[in-house]
């Protein structure tokens, strides 16, 4: 590895490489680490943008604490409670008017002390005309056996905006993870979400909630997860559509390999003249196993446009047959199929950026022997 | 060599050949003429080990292998193709994906980008496989997987349905050059067999003989060129070249 910028040790290189979080920043426009409880690494090298740890942020400016808590409610659950009453830390950052970062900022969460219980709370404003790819890696050490991670990120996306924030998870067997994020989108402004998550978790929730309140304002929310025997994954994505010409999308592909997830999408038109759609496929791998897609539609206007397509099931027979006839034995033809079905090509990434995530799901994906 | 002998097949419990028997030399290509429902498609898909079509009786070898006991995959490794007709989409595994894993197999090396521009390819290599394919690209696409896979004995099912006449041109001289036609009579290696309704693809493979199915049976056995046009004045119902000869 080419002058580590970011400390870490030596075990912990191959869990962050997965992740796509790179030591040495390499195409990067910063990084923001946290081990544990504490923040382990804090640089920005892009210009126009300001990162702070959320503790620093709020002393240096304390009218942040207005945006604090406003998007998502500190009383929604026990969780959103215990990270209110005990932040540990998280991330701040500031996108200026018309700054638009090239390279993507990396922040990782990672849990390596047995028993952990991290909480979180991030805050991200893009201010108008601005843009920023936010990579969020979080994983737990290969040698960690137990731990809780609780993230509460709260982001704003001025006019003519687009924020674009992946995040990879690699936990482990015993890891609870309930991130709980909200999005408030203002005219022109874009909001893309991409999750993926390919192996074990003990229960991994979220259901974050955009709010599209700008003219013209757009939320992606793009998902890509498999779940091994004995984890569940709970996740959905809401969007509330609450001013004319505003745009949702849905995508989310599940492969359960005797593990369980639950697949929720709720669109919501408060206003007419508008369009959401929901995509939700899912293969099941293997007997024992759940999928389940719950797609919910909702609006009072008559002049809006929103559909959902959802299909479950094995996977085809016809295309296994199909492609071992050009000499593909079947087990691989099997591989092949699941891989693609994992499209890194839904998530919209710039081609660089594209390739790279493909490769990290592959690391993933051969993990779990796909 | 391709040798069928007293081959019964039934799929879902109903009797599709009855008694099929048929040789294919290397070199030859033998074309298969039939009504709808005669069993031409079930006989490529039993050949090529399609498990609902169960064989009741008798036996298919190729190169003295006899293929009844072997699975999809290993009777594609002996050298064998397809060519389907409505082959299946495969959400999320692009073009060039399949491509490249039947490249891995067959150990041959075409360059992806310069194949899909030859075969006018170049806008779908990039899109999930057979989604949302014009008929004539389904067929460019078939064909290209097959030149990645390379098979010498290459089984067709209506190459030409679906395609308009300028681009029956350009894929058949592709099938043409898939088949090895080109060269000299008796240097070719590879052969086919294929199922065709409107005779188009004879003018390009220039083919060894011809059969008609009726019934899940193989009624005769006749110049290609002279049995297609028989049957274009005279439909499957009798045949007064069998009367002749």
């Amino acid at each position: 590895m080419q002058g580590d910028v970011i400390k870490i040790e030596e075990k912990d290189r191959q869990k962050m490489d997965d992740i796509g979080f790179n030591t040495d920043e390499a195409g990067r426009s910063g990084s923001f680490l946290m081990e544990n409880d504490k923040v382990h690494h804090v640089s920005m090298k892009q210009e126009g943008v300001e990162m702070l740890s959320i503790k620093d942020a709020l002393v240096k400016y304390p009218e942040l604490n207005e945006r604090m808590w406003k998007l998502v409610d500190k009383d929604k659950d026990e969780y959103t409670k215990d990270a209110y009453e005990d932040t540990q830390s998280g991330y701040f950052i500031r996108v200026k008017s018309g700054v638009k970062a090239f390279f993507p900022f990396q922040a990782c969460f990672f849990l390596k002390k047995d028993k952990i219980k991290q909480k979180v709370h991030n805050l991200i404003i893009l201010e108008d005309n601005a843009e920023i790819h936010i990579m969020n890696g979080c994983a737990a050490a290969s040698y960690l056996a137990e731990g809780s991670h609780i993230g509460i990120t709260e982001m704003y996306v001025g006019k003519n905006s687009k924020l674009m924030y992946t995040m990879i998870h690699d936990w482990a067997k015993d890891v609870t993870v309930r991130p709980r994020s909200a999005i408030k989108v203002e005219e022109g402004g874009t909001y893309i979400s991409n999750y993926i998550a390919l192996r074990d978790t003990k229960i991994t929730q979220m259901y974050p909630a955009a709010y599209l309140d700008g003219k013209g304002a757009v939320a992606k929310f793009n998902t890509l997860v498999m779940a091994p025997e004995g984890s569940v994954y709970d996740l959905g994505s809401r969007v509330f559509l609450n001013a004319p010409e505003t745009r949702a999308e849905i995508t989310s592909r599940s492969v359960s390999k005797g593990g369980a997830v639950i697949a929720r999408g709720h669109l919501k038109a408060n206003s007419p003249g508008v369009f959401a759609h929901l995509e939700c496929d899912g293969l099941m791998l293997t007997d024992g196993g759940v999928i389940s897609a719950i797609p919910e539609l909702e609006t009072k206007y008559a002049d809006v446009n929103m559909s959902h397509e959802a299909a479950i099931g094995k996977v085809d027979e016809e295309q296994i047959l199909y492609l071992m006839s050009r000499g593909i034995p079947k087990n691989e033809a099997v591989s092949a199929i699941v891989s693609g079905f994992m499209d890194v090509k839904l998530l919209g990434l710039p081609p660089a950026l594209e390739e790279e995530i493909k490769k990290h799901l592959k690391v993933l994906e051969e993990s779990e022997g796909i | 060599m391709l040798e069928i002998k007293d081959l019964y097949v039934s799929i879902y419990g109903t009797e599709v050949l009855k008694g099929i028997n048929l040789t294919i030399p290397d070199g030859e290509t033998h074309i298969l003429f039939g009504p709808n429902g005669s069993g031409k498609t079930s006989l490529l898909m039993t050949l090529m080990g399609y498990p609902q079509y169960k064989i009741t009786q008798g036996e298919i070898k190729y190169n003295g292998v006899l293929l009844n006991p072997l699975a999809i995959n290993e009777r594609a490794a002996l050298g064998i193709g397809v060519f389907f007709q409505r082959p299946p989409i495969i959400k999320g595994m692009k073009l060039k994906d399949v491509l490249t894993e039947i490249m891995k197999k067959s150990g041959v090396d075409i360059n992806i980008e310069k194949g899909a521009e030859a075969l006018k390819l170049n806008g779908l290599i990039g899109r999930d496989i057979n989604s949302g394919f014009s008929g004539g690209e389904i067929k460019r696409s078939e064909l290209m997987q097959l030149f990645a896979q390379n098979p010498h004995f290459v089984m067709l099912d209506e190459p030409e349905s679906g395609v308009d006449l300028e681009n029956m041109v350009m894929l058949g001289g592709k099938i043409r050059m898939l088949l090895g036609r080109g060269i000299k009579k008796e240097e070719r290696k590879k052969s086919a067999l294929i199922i065709t309704h409107t005779g188009y693809v004879l003018d390009y493979v220039d083919a060894d003989a011809g059969y008609t199915l009726l019934n899940g049976k193989i009624q005769c056995k006749h110049d290609a060129m002279l049995l297609f046009k028989h049957i274009q004045k005279h439909g499957f119902t009798e045949c007064e070249l069998c009367r002749e000869t």
